[in-house]
């Protein structure tokens, strides 16, 4: 991996020490720990402590995120296309420089910039008003679930993650991201693309480390009100299943490379106002 | 707060005129003495041996008997609906609308028969099965049999594709319209159903297997198994079902989702509740007394959206309490098939015992208990209109669904307390706001982490309208194009 060496020309390149980003901030894992990837680089490994400190910026960011307006919104998920475009050479060499890494980059910086055009559109295509059968104005309008885990997928590692992440946002929830336990660059790297795009911190909390100490408890967590299982095995959904159950979490499966507007529903409860109509 | 407890509100009850009984005919109606099982378009004898009473809760009388059906019988019955399948979800669309419009009718025909079944069965006032069941019920099956040849319309850019063979588990508060709220949609999506009645109330389903006899529905499309929980778990984990949807408790709900965990089956869940109405001080109090009274005590409170938290306004929460504390004094308690009755009988005997231990608890954990004068008949099921007040947060009464007619009211001083108290609970199904001022109710309703909000109304319902909750309430909707969706596959 090409950041970990020296430069050819000798120069002494400054490295960078790869961080979990919770509640706005990069932070090492409070385990101290940390597990080798790729030969020479130093992963944080998350503690359970590290996905509850994630999940409690999540709660913390989900209500201000979730009132702000849809146009801000979609202005936000632009900026990190924007932000992302920006970084595409560092992306690039992250996915092993080939033709197939251009187009991913490309393929994520679309979804961004996709998703970001939905954020004001989806209440008129999937909400209404309902001609109810008496003197009442009634209207139904989708609203954020919450607190959303995401387990991101290895491969691709980019793209897959932001054809998650992207609807999640999009919706108005906030999440808490598994990185791949191979692979995690581009989901921590991502971090840093969403930190410089005005997303309120709390928004996204990335969490790095090995899959069998942070799922479970992603999984059986009581404040985390769905969870999207794209980056999981059959065996990995089935136990999922069953932990979600603790709190009738939402289990979210989806096609991996899918984008649809049923997708950022999909992590969307739907809200029916009644109220008379009368003089 | 002394003085209001003092006075005595059933005084104006006694004022009030006595009404003379005026009981709803039950001639019409004929109940067999057993029954057996609805597969493949026709009642069948079961294969189980087990047979349970259901009884009028308002008499203890037995009414008739029911099968416990077995692993055999729900095997039989998924089996005929997955034989049904294939031709249910291939004829042209609006033959299926047909057959559904024609189910929408016969409810309709027979809709004083029906009412009556549901109220000997399951003790709610006749004027409310009558008025509100019924009627809902009909409604439910007019809007999804109009959904049945435009469902192209209802998903952009999707083809939609039924499911299979969906297995449903119903409660025992609204009956008929539960099965209505699950079957017409499955129907309309082009899917067959094996659905299982709630334990204590099994008939006006096995009235309504007489229905898709009358309508000539094709065999199997409708399946009705009776029994208890453990029949549910056979009809919900059975390998032939593709869709489960389940309306009840929270904890079953958590059950099942449980059991389902691996097995790629689609599952909807509506469960419990524990909904604040809130009141703010300018809300026109008689208006709100009504609305509250319409909250809790409608159906003795059975019922999973229930108004069970009254939120008011410290500044008006004296005569609030005072109007509707006279209000409760006037409520007429008694027999279900009475016209003039308000509170009926509670469901079962085992609802009672739930409801009286909750209210124990409110009582020892400090709240202060307010009944009217209310005589209770001698037999049958019963329990008083009750409200409590001094409650705080953590008691039982103010954070467990009771599911009876029974409210405990709280306080608040600001509208973000009042939302911070509205949402502290994992229940999130519905919400009342009570105010004059439009811009507030927006913002109420915003904030209200429910899947209904009812602003200056409550306990609405209309096939139009989407319900279901957020959080542990559930997932999924019922009612409107929302409703269509747990039925389909999007292609």
């Amino acid at each position: 991996m090409a950041p970990a060496k020296s430069g050819a020309n000798g120069r002494v390149e400054v490295r960078k020490t790869y961080k979990l980003f919770i509640g706005g901030e990069f932070v090492r894992s409070e385990s101290g720990r940390a597990y080798r990837f790729d030969g020479n680089v130093n992963v944080p490994r998350g503690s359970r402590k590290d996905l509850r400190d994630a999940v409690r910026g999540a709660r913390g960011a989900v209500a201000g995120w979730a009132a702000r307006t849809a146009m801000n919104r979609g202005q936000i998920l632009y900026r990190a296309a924007e932000m992302l475009d920006g970084r595409r050479a560092q992306f690039i060499e992250l996915l092993g420089s080939g033709r197939g890494a251009h187009k991913e980059v490309d393929d994520a910086v679309e979804a961004f910039v996709w998703y970001a055009g939905w954020t004001d559109k989806l209440a008129q295509v999937i909400g209404g008003t309902n001609p109810v059968a008496g003197p009442y104005f009634n209207f139904t309008i989708p609203e954020p679930t919450g607190v959303v885990g995401v387990v991101a997928p290895e491969e691709p590692a980019l793209v897959g993650l932001v054809r998650r992440v992207a609807p999640a946002l999009c919706g108005g929830n906030a999440l808490v991201v598994l990185a791949p336990e191979v692979n995690p660059l581009p989901a921590l790297t991502l971090a840093e693309v969403l930190a410089t795009s005005d997303l309120p911190a709390g928004v996204v909390n990335v969490i790095s480390g090995f899959r069998k100490e942070l799922l479970p408890w992603l999984a059986s967590h009581m404040d985390v009100n769905a969870i999207d299982v794209a980056g999981c095995t059959a065996d990995e959904v089935t136990e999922i299943e069953k932990a979600a159950a603790d709190n009738v979490k939402r289990v979210v499966k989806h096609a991996p490379g899918e984008m649809s507007p049923y997708l950022i529903t999909a992590f969307m409860e739907m809200k029916t106002v009644w109220h008379p109509v009368g003089v | 707060m002394a003085a209001i407890a003092k006075r005595q509100p059933t005084d104006l009850a006694k004022q009030t005129f006595e009404y003379a009984p005026a009981p709803e005919s039950i001639d019409h109606v004929k109940i067999e003495p057993r029954y057996g099982l609805f597969i493949g378009g026709k009642m069948v004898a079961a294969h189980s041996k087990k047979r349970f009473p259901t009884i009028n809760p308002a008499t203890e009388q037995k009414l008739s008997e029911v099968v416990e059906a077995d692993e055999v019988d729900v095997d039989h019955a998924v089996k005929a609906a997955d034989k049904a399948f294939d031709s249910w979800s291939a004829i042209s669309p609006s033959r299926r609308a047909r057959y559904i419009f024609r189910i929408s009718r016969i409810l309709q025909e027979r809709a004083r028969e029906l009412a009556v079944v549901e109220t000997m069965d399951g003790g709610k006032p006749i004027k409310e099965s009558r008025d509100v069941d019924i009627p809902l019920a009909a409604a439910h099956f007019f809007y999804y049999a109009g959904w049945a040849d435009k469902l192209e319309w209802a998903f952009p850019n999707r083809k939609p594709r039924p499911l299979g063979v969906a297995g449903q588990v119903i409660p025992w508060n609204f009956p008929l319209l539960m099965l209505a709220w699950k079957i017409a949609p499955a129907l309309a999506a082009g899917n067959t159903v094996v659905l299982k009645p709630a334990e204590t109330t099994p008939l006006s389903a096995l009235l309504f297997a007489d229905i898709c006899m009358q309508a000539e529905l094709p065999p199997g499309v409708v399946n009705i198994v009776t029994g208890g929980g453990k029949t549910g778990s056979l009809v919900v984990t059975h390998p032939g079902v593709k869709k489960v949807a389940f309306t009840g408790s929270t904890e079953v709900g958590k059950l099942i989702q449980r059991s389902l965990a691996g097995t790629g089956k689609r599952l909807t869940l509506e469960l419990g509740g524990k909904a604040a109405n809130i009141v703010f001080d300018d809300a026109p109090l008689d208006a709100a007394v009504e609305g509250i009274v319409n909250g809790i005590y409608f159906n003795q409170g059975h019922v999973c959206c229930a108004g069970s938290r009254l939120l008011v306004q410290e500044s008006i929460a004296e005569p609030l309490l005072e109007k509707l504390k006279l209000r409760l004094g006037t409520l007429r308690l008694g027999d279900p098939l009475d016209k003039n009755t308000d509170i009926g009988a509670i469901n079962s005997k085992a609802q009672l015992e739930k409801i009286e231990e909750l209210v124990e608890s409110g009582v020892q954990e400090g709240a202060e208990i307010f009944q009217p004068e209310c005589k209770l008949p001698e037999r049958g099921y019963w329990f008083p209109p009750t409200l409590f007040t001094n409650v705080s947060q953590s008691y039982r009464i103010a954070r467990e669904e009771i599911f009876g007619p029974v409210l405990s009211v709280l306080t608040f001083r600001t509208p973000a307390e009042a939302v911070e108290k509205a949402n502290n609970t994992p229940y999130g199904l519905s919400a009342g706001v009570w105010t004059d001022k439009g811009s507030r109710i927006l913002w109420m309703a915003e904030r209200m982490r429910a899947g209904v909000v009812w602003a200056n109304t409550f306990n609405r319902f209309d096939p139009t309208s989407p319900f279901g909750g957020y959080k542990e309430s559930g997932f999924g909707r019922e009612g409107g194009r929302h409703g269509l969706l747990p039925y389909l596959e999007l292609v």
